[in-house]
């Protein structure tokens, strides 16, 4: 059995894990509350951006249709864009969003297509090397900045345009987390490029005048759109990142609080059995006499 | 009535108000906005939003980047990318 000072080294070890774990919590869950509130403000540019952008799909489909719509007419090289947190500390959470990129991309190689990855955040490189060291295409980092906003998903819809411009892939997947709740982060595929057509809108509405033309407004609207997705991407990633920290911390939290009852009761027993043993040499020794 | 005026940003609803009249510098040049207005959707260049709260008020004024003005039958709605001093 270990010796009463081992007991209280690891006590005290343990104690200090549960600090740091319970810190970790508090400051997950402060941040979580913002990072829901960021992805709850984004929530209305992106439905907005939508109901245009299926309005106009409609009318722009066919001939005139952007390469950014109709795609490239193959299906062939396809490029999965995943986005990863870059602080770990988070459960399950990027082995999950991995673990998904992974299957899809087992499909679309299965059917014969090649797959390339670009990697958002830090966490998803060294999974990913394991398996398809050779077909990454790009990091993308993002842990130097505090939050990634807006010009960080600019950033990476320019580098996505301009790789499938240049014809490096036919279609782009995104993997992200959906943020559910605390509990729950759904790591969810989608297509990014070409952009999916959206379901037809209702068109009662009055003839609408376009200035300038439709196709027109639709180009400049796709990139834009490629952007919204990725912006939203990151904000369900910020929050999804803190909320699995936040339930992770706290299961480490409760596990060392557990650890530390029961060493606790095993130190009180290894020195009361300490104590007993004495007594008996001490009243074993006055007998003697 | 006045004419339902909306601005939003990829972070957030900037403003959501009833105004008499916003200037929309659009691509093809600008077009004032009142209420009733016929449904139109146009690209917008950066420029300056002119917002006029009542008639014969002063304009404020809102730079905006990036952007693309819709009017409907529920108001103006202009999607900016960015936009100055928020």
């Amino acid at each position: 059995m270990a010796s009463l000072k081992e007991l209280k080294g690891r006590i005290n070890s343990v104690k200090s894990t549960q600090k740091i774990t319970k810190a970790k919590q508090m400051v997950a869950a402060a941040k979580l509350r913002r990072a829901q509130a960021a992805a709850e403000a984004g929530r209305p540019y992106a439905e907005r951006l939508s109901a245009v952008m299926a309005s106009l799909a409609g009318k722009v489909s066919g001939e005139g249709a952007p390469k950014l719509l109709a795609g490239t007419g193959s299906d062939q090289r396809n490029l999965i864009v995943l986005v990863n947190t870059d602080k770990g500390l988070c459960g399950g959470l990027n082995a999950n969003l991995v673990k998904a990129a992974k299957v899809k991309a087992k499909a679309l190689i299965a059917e014969g297509k090649s797959v390339e990855f670009y990697l958002v955040g830090k966490k998803g490189r060294a999974p990913i090397r394991r398996d398809y060291a050779d077909s990454i295409a790009r990091h993308f980092d993002t842990s130097d900045v505090r939050t990634p906003g807006f010009e960080e998903a600019e950033a990476i819809a320019a580098e996505l345009i301009e790789m499938f411009d240049a014809g490096k892939f036919d279609v782009a997947h995104l993997v992200y987390p959906i943020f559910k709740s605390a509990l729950a982060q759904d790591p969810t595929t989608v297509q990014l490029i070409p952009v999916p057509a959206p379901e037809q809108a209702d068109t009662s509405g009055a003839a609408v005048e376009y200035e300038p033309d439709e196709e027109e407004i639709l180009a400049e609207l796709l990139p834009r759109y490629v952007k919204t997705q990725l912006f939203g991407a990151l904000l369900e990633r910020e929050a999804s990142e803190q909320g699995a920290s936040m339930t992770a911390m706290d299961n480490a939290t409760r596990n060392a609080g557990d650890l530390i009852n029961k060493l606790t009761i095993q130190y009180n027993r290894s020195r009361q059995a300490a104590i007993t043993t004495e007594l008996i040499e001490i009243i074993a020794g006055a007998e003697a006499l | 009535m006045a004419l339902h005026f909306e601005l939003v940003t990829p972070a957030k609803l900037v403003r959501s108000e009833d105004v008499h009249m916003v200037v929309v510098p659009g691509t093809e040049g600008d077009f004032g906005v009142l209420e009733g207005h016929a449904p139109v959707m146009s690209t917008i260049r950066d420029g300056a939003l002119q917002v006029y709260a009542s008639d014969g008020a002063t304009p404020e004024e809102i730079e905006v980047r990036g952007g693309f003005a819709e009017v409907g039958a529920n108001g103006l709605t202009v999607l900016a990318e960015h936009v100055e001093g928020e």
